[in-house]
């Protein structure tokens, strides 16, 4: 009998394909995009053609890019070529499930040929077409993004941004964009001056529908994202894990703390975010700012370990304990939550993180893994033991195509709660070996 | 204490939703649907029909000549019941808690909007417009036949008078119909639909509810299809009366699961999609159907917390003031250390999201998760949902039709043990462990 794993995800691969003018935000969407699908469980990889064409051809000027230049059109032609038969072996034998054709894509014909590709091999697709005639804004990503490019490492700026704007009127040139009428059985979304506006035709399924709706959410604003802990709490201190407790004395000296720097930052119009837990509502008490419970920002469940120490669960549940090690994203205490599940829950803070502006989420150790994991994009092996320790808040900035972070440890002492992955996770292992990366506690 | 305790701060300003449309575009059905959503994700919305307005205005219906934009006296008293519908909009959000009105009328004019906008402004309401433009002559003759021949303005007409009656009045707005612009109205936030839906234009979302509103719109469709309901089969802890738990089903339940089975293939249902919770009495059930099935950890049964696995006689005994809490507020009580009502419609959005999306369905849940699904379909409200009847061994099949759901309950005759609590006459704490007890179902 067949178990699908609440994955109602189309069983067919997605091929997105990015379409628009150089200098659009197609890389900048592509990335963003990939990043999310990864993080709720979507196997996804961007293709940029522009990488392509970088290893085989080295830079000299925008003359490549003439539409009447024969030769670089063959070498242009050959690396879309190599570029879908790497979606080829990425969907047919590394489990991608989505992948994200990032180039400008901007003649009907090039569009034409990926569709029957696409229909060939069994592959959906869905276009993402970014249309901007905002020349500040235009501006503004060849200074953040293409001045700083591989293709122009030996020139000073201002010859980088000539040549580039001589590239884009190359482009210009042929530029045909999807059409209401003669691509109305395509389906697709146009993103018109970055989010002002959207078209969106024939969704065809599920990712569809949230790619739709993960795009009409996210913006350019500027503006930081800081996480941190709650203030270090009772149970921290007696090693415990999970629980409802209320903060130590020293906990409560970083609340404080973290509201000094939290007014020294002169932020416009901050939002804060706490879980429906004591220890973070009593952190959020002393900002003296307006905070939003949420109970998707609560702890992980420990279900049958709750308020235990490391200690307790290797005497009680070593088996368990051991599994856990093997794989700390999947593993699912009994009665309790797995970082998978956690992940799951988190999709709306994500999305509603991603429409806001100035946020700062006070929330727990597993938690701020699987935010930070999402913001810095991180793998699932890697996001169970990324490090968040007490007493530190953590400033994101988006810049570029990343994200910018800033420590920030307020000086206010607090246990260690990071227990790293033991040599040993093997069931059979003594309790020295399994408790060999425990942190000290009370 | 400043703190907001609800899951996201929606906007603090009202938002108004405008329909805009030529007549059998699908206006109402929009509205009401979408009401029906926001107030069941917590978000009190109700609908301004115009149409309601102008019945009692007007009393009885003639023909379409009231229509007729040369009409100057229908004009002022159409114009007259637009003021009444908007001044009961501002009662609506001043004094009744409300948070989105819809108002559902053609809103064709430019003129008409422009001093909707004003309006909303003075008042400091948010204004979303939501367009639905069809040119596509079959869905608006069955949006006609479904809807318009048996509404109340042609209780005495034949279908077919009423029929051509109602073209003649979609040809009189016609005439003066100019539909959101592109360009002159770029400074106005909403979203239009094309033909039910193959095709969106969304301009200047401005906050997490018209993001919200936008994602729903576009993932319902009106694809005739059926939403099947049933609880898992009777299981061990059922008869044994004790809440919560992951137990596995009797033998009564094992008959059910294989009558569900025989009962779907008898259906003949296109391209079934089923769904399951993590819990084995969902699981099992399903593998008696013999179809490919797929598992939610959303679908769940609530979390009892303290007191899973408890009989409600254990609850009256060691928990005898919490037993009382969630008599007094079902649908908001949260057992400690679990869940509420409330917490379950939460978790469940993504799950009638889907459902929306989907064609043919055979939800396979629990009784409060069924119970709060049942309330999203059937537009009850949150101090209905925790006492809505939801027996083992009975399938409800839901079919949309028109601006609502027609149910039909499959009891497929295998008898279960009662796990239906009706709400007791003494809620208080003080009470004594009769009157606590007095409605429980019969058990082991």
């Amino acid at each position: 009998m067949i178990i699908m794993q609440n994955t109602f995800f189309t069983n067919s691969p997605t091929l997105i394909v990015m379409v628009g003018l150089p200098a659009r935000g197609k890389t900048y969407i592509s990335k963003k995009l990939t990043r999310y699908l990864n993080w709720i469980g979507v196997p996804t990889k961007v293709f940029n053609l522009g990488q392509y064409r970088r290893e085989v051809q080295s830079y000299k000027s925008f003359e490549f890019f003439r539409p009447d230049n024969e030769e670089a059109m063959q070498i242009r032609k050959a690396c879309a070529s190599n570029a879908l038969k790497d979606v080829v072996i990425y969907f047919s034998k590394e489990h991608g499930q989505v992948a994200v054709f990032d180039a400008t894509n901007t003649t009907r014909e090039r569009r034409v040929s990926i569709v029957s590709f696409a229909k060939e091999k069994g592959y959906k697709v869905f276009f993402v077409e970014s249309i901007c005639d905002d020349p500040d804004i235009i501006a503004q990503n060849i200074a953040d993004v293409k001045v700083s490019s591989p293709d122009y490492l030996n020139c000073d700026k201002e010859e980088a941004l000539a040549d580039f704007l001589k590239r884009i009127e190359c482009y210009k040139q042929t530029y045909v964009p999807l059409d209401d009428e003669k691509d109305r059985r395509l389906s697709y979304i146009k993103i018109f001056n970055v989010g002002s506006r959207y078209l969106v035709n024939c969704v065809q399924d599920h990712i569809q529908s949230r790619i739709v709706y993960y795009l009409m959410n996210i913006h350019v604003t500027p503006r930081s994202i800081y996480l941190s802990r709650h203030g270090e709490s009772n149970m921290n201190l007696l090693g415990r894990i999970g629980g409802d407790s209320g903060l130590s004395p020293r906990g409560h000296k970083y609340a404080t703390a973290l509201g000094t720097f939290i007014k020294s930052q002169h932020i416009k119009d901050l939002k804060v975010w706490t879980s429906h837990m004591k220890r973070t509502i009593q952190t959020a008490e002393h900002l003296g700012i307006p905070y939003e419970q949420w109970k998707a920002l609560n702890e992980i469940d420990a279900g049958v370990c709750e308020e235990m120490t490391y200690e307790e669960i290797q005497d009680n549940h070593p088996e368990e304990f051991a599994l856990r090690d093997q794989d700390k994203y999947r593993y699912r205490y009994p009665k309790g939550e797995s970082y998978e599940d956690l992940v799951h829950r988190l999709e709306p803070v994500i999305m509603e993180l991603e429409r806001q502006e100035n946020v700062l989420v006070v929330c727990h150790q597993a938690v701020m893994r699987c935010l930070l994991a999402y913001l810095l994009d991180k793998t699932a092996d890697e996001l169970p033991y990324l490090k968040c320790p007490l007493h530190t808040a953590l400033k994101l900035t988006p810049v570029a195509y990343g994200c910018k972070v800033e420590h920030v440890f307020l000086n206010i002492e607090a246990v260690n709660t990071h227990r790293e992955r033991p040599g040993n996770v093997d069931v059979s292992r003594d309790p020295e070996e399994a408790l060999k990366t425990i942190p000290d506690h009370f």
